[in-house]
């Protein structure tokens, strides 16, 4: 029954044609799109990638040769670990303590830069989405700056401000700041303050601002509002941004160069001075080791900026 | 008289322009008196000024101009939680970081409750609003209508004076709509808590409010119990708005107290309620429910249920007795069944198209006109009422 009522149908209707050759070719136009779109993004990772693994590998290299491979073992970092660099040996013009030293360097710019840049990103971003004062616009476009700006002009910046307020401050106390760990922490807050300003607002701005009204309706004063309500809701935000401020700082090089002083390099500043006569191999034990923190710190970053998107559903 | 919960007094709000613009006037000149215990509706079209008239009594928006008294003090100077009012927003922004529990013991921790006394009186809101069994669940584990009802525990707990509830209904499906409308109105009945409703859904506000006040671009046209504003608009946007109007158009010919006749062509005139004084000539727009219109055959004899029968024209006579029916031609342009009803739009004198409504009661042959056919059609004249504007 039901089968004759369809063939009468269709015999009512107009017959369907398929144009068999028109099929084949956009088939085969859709093949090669699927390969293309399967070669493309291996070659883009390859020369992104390429570089760094090769660094890796050769980080676990036996001989002193970067270039060639002659063998596993992993001396280059009980050699870092061990106290077993020598100053003045063949190519290295360094030692362990220097190794030590900087990266204790590190650390403490690193964790000061972040906890001030995120205190005051976090206060921008409150600042810029909730706020309402004239100018927000173009104070929103300068957010960032930092982030586009080159870093040799924030580094050059720096310098000279940094220069203009020492002289300034001598001609008032009498006595002569410097250059030191202070200016590195400040040089990384100028631009880890972008960082976390534009990771919160993102948050800030996905969030209902209905949230904080109904806070205030049911007897919440501002300061219990920002507590109990705003903060929780964009601490993951927050987190991301400090994470991502932190690994920012961990691997600044330029505008560290310039507002350094005597005795504070940070491990970037020191690998490179290490390069400046020949690639030792205890460099790419370093590199990589930095590379490991540097890629757990922005994948939780981005763990906990995934967890925004899924909380926001 | 209950005393006066909730009093506007002239209040404008108006948001300042952006460039070029004009500043947008989103409250125009509101005077509203709410009573104690009161459901008190605001019904408007989408746009209307609803929400920021709300947001003012909530103390979210400033008035640009005029008073809010709540218990007959000003409150413009008092932030939103110092003030004894709280909100069902229509997004409910219920806490999502919180757990349902968390959500509604909030207010009471904020008022500085000790957590045994807040939870205590947190679970017996989310009983009152049916709700005791997902107090440990997350706001976004729950559905549209149990969200609505922990916003409501939320802010029912803190037992405010007035409610302010922005279309709390508005998200829901049609039956649990209907539910919800039915559950508010008795929970509100019991707590004897003020209640202001916004809603764009006239039908609801029909369904649930004590009095409504019907606005449109920022003005309240006309504030009244639902039958007044049904039985008796005050401007043509009002009729329009609550249910379904004829405007019949003419010119006063003659009037006598609040009737007035009206002039529709040369031959035919019609007899209208006016609340205003007209003078004799001016151009009258008058609303006239399609359910207060009557249908009859226009020759022949009129069956009654009971197997008696009458003509037409003793009909007539007896109809016209009565000094206040207006008896005309019209002709049947359109017929729709629709079950209950029919719905016929007619042709009447003066060359108007007016739509009638009529129950069907015995058997559809008997009482059912098709386009073309030219009938009677009565209606009496307190059912037809002058407009203002
Ligand atoms: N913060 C604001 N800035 C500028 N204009 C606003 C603002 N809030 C509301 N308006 C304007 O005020 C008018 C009234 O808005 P309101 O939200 O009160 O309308 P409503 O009656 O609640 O409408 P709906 O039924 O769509 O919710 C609208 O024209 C709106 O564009
Ligand atoms: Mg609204």
């Amino acid at each position: 029954m039901a089968d004759q009522a369809l063939g009468s149908r269709s015999a009512g209707g107009q017959a369907i044609e398929f144009d068999q050759g028109k099929i084949r070719r956009d088939m085969l136009i859709r093949r090669i799109g699927k390969i293309g779109l399967l070669i493309n993004p291996i070659f883009a990772y390859f020369f992104l990638w390429a570089p760094i693994i090769v660094l890796v590998v050769f980080s676990f290299n036996a001989g002193r040769n970067v270039f060639v491979w002659q063998g596993f073992s992993v001396q280059w970092y009980t050699n870092i670990f061990n106290n077993t660099i020598q100053a003045g040996t063949e190519a290295a013009n360094f030692n362990t303590q220097q190794i030590l030293n900087a990266v204790g360097n590190t650390i403490v710019v690193g964790i000061a830069a972040t906890i001030i840049s995120t205190a005051l990103g976090t206060l921008v971003a409150l600042g810029l989405v909730r706020g309402r004062f004239p100018g927000k616009k173009a104070l929103d476009a300068i957010l960032y700056l930092p982030v586009v700006i080159p870093e040799i002009a924030q580094g050059v910046s720096l310098l000279v401000f940094f220069g203009i307020l020492f002289d300034y401050a001598e001609s008032v106390s009498g006595s002569r700041v410097s250059y030191g760990l202070g200016t590195i922490v400040i040089g990384h807050v100028v631009f880890c303050m972008s960082y976390v300003a534009i990771v919160v607002r993102a948050r800030l701005a996905d969030m209902n601002p209905r949230l904080e009204e109904a806070a205030r309706d049911l007897g919440a004063n501002e300061w219990q509002t920002f507590w109990r309500v705003t903060f929780p809701l964009i601490l993951p935000g927050v987190v991301a941004g400090a994470l991502l401020a932190f690994t920012i700082s961990l691997d600044d090089f330029v505008v560290t160069f310039f507002v350094q002083g005597v005795g504070t390099s940070t491990l970037p500043i020191l690998v490179y001075s290490m390069l400046k006569r020949r690639v030792p191999p205890e460099i790419n034990a370093i590199s990589t080791l930095m590379l490991l923190v540097s890629t757990i710190l922005v994948g939780v970053s981005l763990a906990m900026q995934g967890r925004n998107a899924a909380k926001r559903t | 008289m209950p005393p006066i919960d909730v009093e506007l007094r002239n209040v404008i709000k108006e948001f300042p322009a952006r460039r070029n613009e004009t500043p947008v006037r989103a409250v125009d000149d509101v005077s509203l008196q709410i009573d104690d215990g009161e459901f008190f509706a605001l019904l408007g079209p989408s746009g209307c000024g609803k929400t920021t008239t709300l947001r003012m009594i909530a103390g979210f928006e400033e008035t640009t101009y005029g008073e809010i008294l709540i218990r007959g003090k000003a409150v413009q100077h008092v932030p939103p939680f110092h003030r004894p009012v709280n909100t069902v927003f229509q997004d409910y922004a219920l806490f999502p970081h919180m757990t349902v529990l968390q959500n509604v013991m909030f207010g009471l921790e904020m008022e500085g409750v000790k957590r045994a006394e807040a939870r205590t009186r947190a679970i017996q809101a989310l009983e009152l609003v049916r709700l005791p069994k997902a107090i440990d669940r997350k706001p976004r584990q729950l559905s549209g209508g149990q969200q609505q009802r922990v916003a409501l525990a939320r802010a029912l707990v803190k037992k405010p004076t007035v409610l302010l509830l922005d279309e709390p209904l508005g998200a829901l499906d049609l039956k649990l709509r209907k539910e919800m409308q039915f559950e508010l109105k008795t929970m509100q009945r019991n707590l004897g808590i003020t209640f202001i409703f916004v809603t764009h859904d006239q039908e609801e506000a029909m369904t649930m409010a004590d009095r409504i006040a019907v606005m449109d671009q920022g003005k309240v046209l006309q504030v009244g119990t639902p039958e007044e504003i049904y039985e008796t608009p005050a401007t043509q946007f009002v009729a329009d708005f609550i249910g379904e109007t004829n405007f019949i158009r003419g010119n006063v010919l003659s009037s006598n107290g609040k009737y007035i006749t009206v002039k529709l062509d040369e031959t035919t005139t019609m007899k209208a309620v006016s609340d205003q004084p007209v003078a004799d000539n001016q151009e009258v727009l008058i609303a006239l429910r399609p359910e207060k219109i009557n249908v009859f055959a226009a020759k022949g004899t009129i069956q009654y249920d009971e197997g008696s029968s009458e003509s037409t024209e003793d009909y007539k006579k007896a109809l016209l007795r009565d000094p206040n029916i207006n008896l005309m031609r019209a002709k049947v342009l359109q017929d729709v069944y629709i079950g209950t009803d029919t719905r016929y739009s007619l042709d009447i004198p003066g060359n108007q198209d007016i739509v009638a409504r009529v129950q069907n009661f015995g058997l559809r042959s008997d009482t059912y006109f098709t386009s073309g056919q030219e009938i009677n059609i009565f209606w009496n004249a307190e059912n037809a009422r002058v407009l203002t504007k």
